[in-house]
């Protein structure tokens, strides 16, 4: 693909901010849309949710994204126009490309992939050295060991030698847990920076037994901060892994261990870490999701930054939320590698002066890879990639997974489950990480494995009646549009096939879903038994690897079932800027 | 001070981890001792009791009001609705009892302790759930009623992106 240098530098604009200041837009005579204007004393480097996409990616954001309550249309629940014009962004730029689903297809020839580590090591390397020595950090905010087939086999450990060449200091996690607590320690054995986790604590039968932990005391089972030094000041980086691990997961995996969001926890340790360490800036590497983080900034003082991922949002300039301390701002980094968050704090005495942040989109064309990342990467690959690089088919439209209630991706997941294995309906869980493949372009097994990497991919068939089918949708409706982010958890809707419904994401739970209906158009009656598919359960099941379902189905020559739509009828959001017009 | 485990030790609540305890104050209380007497029973008609209004009423007679004083320790999303770990702490004066409601359990009245004078109010539990629903602490104090909900959502789970 040829390089359209000047695509790039007419189109971008890349946003900063500068607290109480209108965002700065960037020039198109800028030299580079990298060349970021010095700012302050101390750079902290953010990555997140990166889901161990080694090689650059087509990755579409969402057309749906509904905010719902206090939710309504603010970021992140604003989406392609919408989110567009809230952030100044020209609808043709590159920038329109990687922060929205606005022309995808058009735009993804014009921009190409973007992310990538050998990509990213390049662009992070080059902001480190901008700053000078002791001056920057780079964090991962979690999700980095999870999302391809190769670190599904390595369990993630690819991502651990990955992490070490790039410099990342402290990170947090979340689908780190699902490998269990043996992989997890030895992974950590192994990686040169610090995991942190202030919100996970030795469940009482655990602290009984002597399990480990960092903190026997308190329970607490890994470090909840590290004190940086940076421009010859301390900063303090407190990690808050994802608070939902053993609900959203098999427990399986954390049997010692529980979750949570722990907030007085954290309001102690901040105040400690402010009152007997002294340190200038507090910043809090979450994955809570953003929702979480705003309600959590509004509650919680004396966090100057929250760095954010999980829900995936790419939004371009953090939000301020006050609190009885003064104010937060918060931020939420993207996913796949597609960007890099860049904090530059002015630090002072006990206080931060001034903040300006970049997100930059880490467009693969414009960036040299880095050698050594790349030998690295392809070493990594080279012992199982091969196995998976045959064709097994091409599709006829463009796959994506990304949006509340349904993907092209999850449609084909859906129609591979109910046709081999034989089931009236199939529920696919409503994951956020899974590439978007262009229409006309070969699918490999490495792309269906990721789509489909976990460490619980068991497919299932069971018998449910109609109404445990409609509960199933309601718990799962309510952890995405719960007006208390408090009771959310992060994901999309859990994806049916063979079925159809309306939703009404205002109403309470037990009303939200009404209208289901099968694929014949008959109603789904509420004592009828049916004979469901699934994978991803929490509970353990024996069937095939979700992968190897999708697999065959591709491999016999069929595609999508005839078009059908996304199957769900929303009611009662009618102008709600969560979705596309 | 004693502790009675119920006379229904049976009783699947009990079984399956909702500690129901009843901690009965040895009498002189300073301020009511007919009332104190009456007390020493275990509060078999409140445990019976299916609504949360209902077990309230047979308990205390009276009703409670909301207060930022009352402080509830409770999970938003029960990682295990078998076992969900709950904590009271307050900063009234006077606190005679803190007693547990679980609003849509077969018998909302889960636990109910009586505060011996000079005793730090402070109390931890577990509680069994079937469902989302609300938690609701009450601490008598100086002959009132005063109350803290939240609400804990027990999930089928899964799902999580």
């Amino acid at each position: 693909m040829a390089i359209r240098r000047r695509d790039f530098l007419k189109g971008s604009a890349v946003a900063a901010v500068s607290l109480g200041l209108p965002r700065l837009a960037r020039s198109a005579e800028a030299a580079s849309i990298y060349d970021i204007e010095r700012f302050g004393n101390a750079r902290i480097l953010h990555l997140t949710d990166t889901h161990a996409q080694l090689n650059p990616v087509y990755f579409r954001e969402p057309g749906v994204n509904i905010g719902i309550g206090e939710m309504a249309g603010r970021p992140p629940h604003l989406v392609a126009r919408a989110f567009l014009e809230r952030f100044g962004i020209r609808p043709d730029s590159a920038d329109a490309y990687a922060f929205t689903c606005v022309e995808f297809e058009k735009s993804a020839a014009r921009f190409g992939r973007l992310g990538g580590f050998a990509h990213l090591k390049t662009l992070i390397d080059r902001l480190r050295n901008d700053v000078g020595e002791k001056r920057a950090v780079l964090v991962d905010g979690g999700d980095l060991w999870q999302g391809t087939g190769l670190a599904n086999v390595m369990q993630g450990r690819d991502m651990v030698e990955v992490a070490n060449l790039l410099g990342i200091e402290a990170m947090t996690g979340h689908w780190e847990f699902t490998y269990g607590e043996e992989v997890l320690r030895e992974n950590l054995a192994h990686f040169k920076g610090e995991f942190l986790a202030q919100n996970v604590f030795l469940t009482e039968e655990a602290a009984f037994n002597d399990a480990p932990a960092f903190d026997k005391a308190t329970g607490r089972v890994f470090k909840p901060s590290i004190i940086k030094e940076l421009g010859g000041h301390r900063v303090a980086i407190i990690g808050q892994a994802f608070p939902y691990v053993p609900i959203a997961h098999p427990k399986r995996f954390t049997p010692n261990w529980s979750f949570g969001i722990r907030e007085e926890e954290l309001q102690k340790h901040v105040d400690a870490l402010r009152g007997n360490d002294k340190v200038d800036a507090v910043i809090l590497l979450s994955h809570n999701g953003m929702d979480v983080d705003l309600k959590l900034a509004s509650r919680v003082t004396g966090i100057n930054v929250i760095l954010g991922g999980h829900t995936h949002d790419a939004v371009p300039q953090p939000i301020l939320v006050k609190n009885a301390g003064g104010t937060t701002l918060v931020t939420n980094a993207g996913s796949n590698g597609k960007f890099l968050g860049v904090l530059d704090l002015a630090l002072d005495k006990g206080k931060v002066g001034d903040i300006r942040y970049h997100l930059l989109p880490v467009y693969s064309e414009l960036l040299k890879p880095d050698p050594a990342m790349a030998d690295l990467i392809g070493k990594l690959r080279a012992q199982h990639v091969t196995d998976w690089s045959e064709k097994i088919a091409t599709p006829d439209r463009l796959l994506y997974r990304r949006d509340n209630f349904a993907g092209p991706v999850d449609e084909l997941i859906c129609a591979a489950l109910r046709t081999e294995l034989n089931a009236e309906i199939a529920l696919s869980p409503g994951f956020r990480w899974g590439l978007t493949a262009l229409s006309g372009q070969p699918l490999t097994m490495e792309d269906v494995l990721a789509e489909t990497a976990i460490s619980y991919p068991e497919t299932y068939v069971q018998e449910m009646t109609g109404a445990q089918i409609k509960d199933v949708l309601e718990d799962v409706c309510d952890n995405l549009f719960n007006t208390d982010p408090y009771y959310q958890q992060g994901g999309d809707m859990v994806r049916a096939g063979g079925l159809s419904y309306a939703c009404s994401p205002s109403n309470a739970i037990g009303n939200r879903i009404s209208e289901l209906k099968l694929a014949n158009g008959k109603s789904l009656s509420a004592n009828r038994h049916y004979k469901v598919a699934g994978w991803a359960s929490v509970n353990a099941q024996q069937g095939a690897p979700v992968w190897d379902v999708l697999g065959k189905y591709l491999r016999s020559g069929r595609m999508m079932p005839e078009r059908l739509g996304t199957g769900v009828t929303l009611k009662g959001v009618d102008g709600n800027p969560g979705i596309a017009g | 001070m004693t502790t009675h485990i119920g006379p229904h030790p049976t009783r699947r609540l009990i079984l399956q981890g909702a500690v129901t305890v009843a901690l009965i104050g040895l009498g002189n209380l300073p301020y009511a001792p007919a009332r104190a007497a009456a007390n020493d029973k275990y509060p078999e008609e409140a445990f019976k009791q299916k609504s949360e209004a209902d077990a309230i009423k047979a308990l205390y007679g009276k009703t409670a009001e909301p207060s930022d004083k009352v402080k509830l320790d409770a999970p938003e999303i029960a990682e295990n609705g078998a076992v969900v770990p709950i904590s009271v702490t307050t900063t009234l004066d006077k606190v005679t009892s803190i007693s547990f409601f679980v609003a849509e359990n077969p018998n909302a009245l889960a636990a109910s302790y009586k505060i011996p004078d000079g005793t730090m109010p402070v109390v931890a539990n577990r509680l069994k759930m079937a469902k989302t629903t609300n938690v609701v602490a009450i601490v008598e104090a100086d002959g009132k009623l005063f109350s803290a909900a939240k609400e804990v959502k027990v999930t089928v789970g899964g799902c999580g992106g």
